[in-house]
């Protein structure tokens, strides 16, 4: 099967007056139809900048994409017009984002702004769309609809935002739907029920969906496919039962450690120490040797390849398969 | 003593939904400064004088008339008669209308054209942005009077191509005010949503970007009035605005100079009017501020 979406060797280069930063640096996935898949990563891995680089929204000033291709239905979108792209945008693509409640115009009310998208691509007119946003909230499970959709946005929660948020993404049938850490912003009941409200929706469309976030709960809960991103590239990708149970990447098995259990009583959290490095420092060798536990020589001096340590996983490691195999000893 | 709280009272929804729009919650906070509410109702006294001036009075506002030369107020001219014998109460009656047509018009055109240079250089940036802006700096670079004058010199003199210089000489003032809200508001995340749905750039600017940057331009808009009623007044007084026999204010005074000490009411009125309106419109501005201000909600 083809997939929907194809990201080869994407490399997102920021021009600013320290230099070049490669926040994506020869980034490559595959989304397939009806799939959700999760881009996971710390603060400063490049998720953010790949979803913008997707939707062609970088900060034009700056951010810039140098090299690789983003195939969605076989068109290359970097190089599409900006008029070709803004068909895309909205339309086939959507993107829900992280904060609810500053992402909506505080000036027109939440019916106009779910309708705008409406009236642009789907031409249709003023009742039309008022109606259509109606169905649209009452999808999202907003009570009061008729309501809420002559409300302005600062008349609502921000887990109601965030709802609205993907009434708006909703609205035209989008093939794919990004959502940059769509739960983050929110308290954990509502992540809840905004992560059951996705999965609903995943379930009744064909949408598939790229999950942007760095809390491998969520992940465990949506998605199908993880893709784990450190320092602009990727480091491991597998299912999320593979990725979950036998991670072959030390920082992915760092990631999993850090997540704290309730039925252990320890005094101390766990995380991996140290930061992503800064981009203008990167080290020469594997980007994660400083902050792994098992680096040897080699990891300071070579880079390693993406190796494939099993069926559709991969892992950017020289020691992949005694991660791997440590794992699943444990 | 026992007290039952119901905690879920199953009432059906006793909350009203009313449509409130956002100048609505504005209005109801500007009708709370004592300040503004008086500004508003000298600016109004004299919007309804200028409308309703052929009622007021029934005398010409221009005309000679040497049997009436320079009368002091009196019950019949309650504000004296000039020099031609004109009537200055009905003289200031229909000066209004001149004083704030020139002053609604005068904004309204630097507001369109500078509010629209303002959103294209802080949208776009860059080299367009560079342009703009130093077409900016170059005409602040001027005295405002003196880019009035010369501009009045080269159109000619009379009250409309006033009006014009006026425009054009506030229009950096806007587009400055226009362009540094811009800077912020683009960076909004709503506006980052509304890019998302694929909207033009034409239909981001002038329906997500303009709307959400107009308030400050308002509040300046409204002072604004005020000083382009004075520069009116100091282009008619130089008589590079009103020609003779217009009721302009600041043409009044200057045509009553020579007659401070011997009839001052002449120039007291004109004077008192041209003080009052501004003092108005100044008023009523501050208040706008203070009620549109996100910062103090």
């Amino acid at each position: 099967m083809k997939p929907l979406l194809s990201v080869q060797n994407l490399k997102t280069h920021f021009f600013t007056d320290n230099g070049v930063v490669p926040s994506v640096d020869g980034v490559s996935f595959t989304v397939n139809v009806g799939e959700t898949l999760g881009i996971v990563g710390e603060s400063g891995s490049g998720k953010s900048v790949t979803a913008l680089s997707i939707m062609q929204l970088l900060p034009s000033r700056k951010g810039k994409i140098v090299d690789g291709k983003i195939l969605f239905q076989d068109v290359d979108l970097s190089k599409l017009s900006d008029k070709k792209m803004r068909r895309i945008r909205g339309n086939e693509i959507a993107m829900i984002f992280q904060e609810p409640m500053t992402s909506l115009n505080p000036g027109y009310t939440i019916g106009n702004q779910i309708g705008e998208a409406l009236r642009l691509h789907m031409k249709m007119n003023r009742n039309e769309a008022e109606q259509r946003s109606i169905d649209l909230l009452k999808e999202v499970g907003i009570s009061r609809a008729e309501k809420i959709v002559r409300d302005y946005p600062h008349r609502l929660s921000g887990g109601m935002r965030q709802r609205v948020m993907i009434a708006m993404a909703l609205a035209c049938n989008p093939k794919l739907i990004i959502a940059d850490e769509p739960t983050t912003a929110l308290d954990v009941t509502i992540q809840a029920q905004i992560l059951e409200l996705i999965q609903k929706m995943k379930k009744d469309s064909s949408t598939s969906m790229i999950m942007i976030t760095h809390d491998l709960g969520v992940v465990s809960e949506v998605c199908e496919r993880v893709v784990v991103m450190y320092a602009g590239r990727v480091v491991e990708e597998a299912s999320v039962r593979t990725v979950l149970e036998s991670p072959s990447h030390p920082y992915t098995k760092g990631l999993i450690r850090s997540i704290p259990r309730l039925e252990q009583d320890v005094e101390w959290l766990e995380s991996i120490p140290g930061n992503v490095p800064i981009p203008s420092e990167m080290p020469t060798g594997c980007k994660f040797a400083s902050r792994c536990e098992i680096a040897t020589d080699q990891c300071m001096e070579e880079e390693p390849e993406l190796y494939e340590v099993g069926p559709g996983h991969i892992s950017r490691c020289f020691l992949a398969r005694e991660v791997k195999n440590a794992i699943t000893a444990t | 003593m026992k007290t039952v709280i119901h905690p879920f009272s199953r009432k059906e929804n006793p909350v009203k939904f009313k449509k409130k729009s956002l100048w609505l919650e504005s209005w109801k906070r500007l009708k709370k400064q004592r300040a503004a509410m008086i500004g508003l109702s000298i600016v109004l006294f004299f919007v309804l004088l200028g409308f309703l001036s052929p009622i007021i009075t029934n005398q010409p506002y221009d005309g000679f008339n040497p049997e009436k030369t320079l009368i002091s107020p009196n019950s019949e001219h309650w504000f004296g008669t000039d020099d031609q014998g004109r009537d200055i109460f009905t003289r200031i009656i229909f000066g209004a209308r001149i004083s704030l047509w020139i002053g609604f018009f005068s904004v309204i055109g630097s507001i369109a054209v500078g509010a629209f240079l303002g959103l294209l250089a802080g949208y776009y940036g860059k080299w367009v942005d560079t342009i703009i802006s130093r077409f900016f700096d170059i005409m602040l670079a001027f005295p405002s009077i003196l880019l009035a004058i010369a501009i009045v010199s080269i159109l000619g003199p009379s009250l409309f191509n006033a009006l014009i210089a006026i425009a054009i000489i506030n229009i950096p003032t806007y587009g400055r005010l226009i362009r540094s809200r811009v800077l912020s508001v683009k960076e909004e995340e709503y506006i980052m949503a509304a890019k998302i749905t694929g909207m033009s750039d034409g239909r981001l600017i002038f329906g997500h970007i303009l709307p959400n940057s107009i308030t400050p331009i308002i509040v300046q808009g409204t002072l604004g009035v005020a000083t382009a009623i004075l520069e009116a007044a100091a282009l008619g007084f130089l008589g590079l605005g009103a020609q003779p026999g217009e009721p302009e204010w600041g043409k009044m005074l200057a045509d009553s100079r020579q007659f401070i000490t011997t009839a001052p009411w002449t120039l007291l009125f004109p004077g008192f009017a041209i003080m009052l309106v501004v003092l108005g419109f100044n008023m009523f501005g501050d208040g706008l501020r203070d009620a549109l201000d996100p910062k103090t909600k």
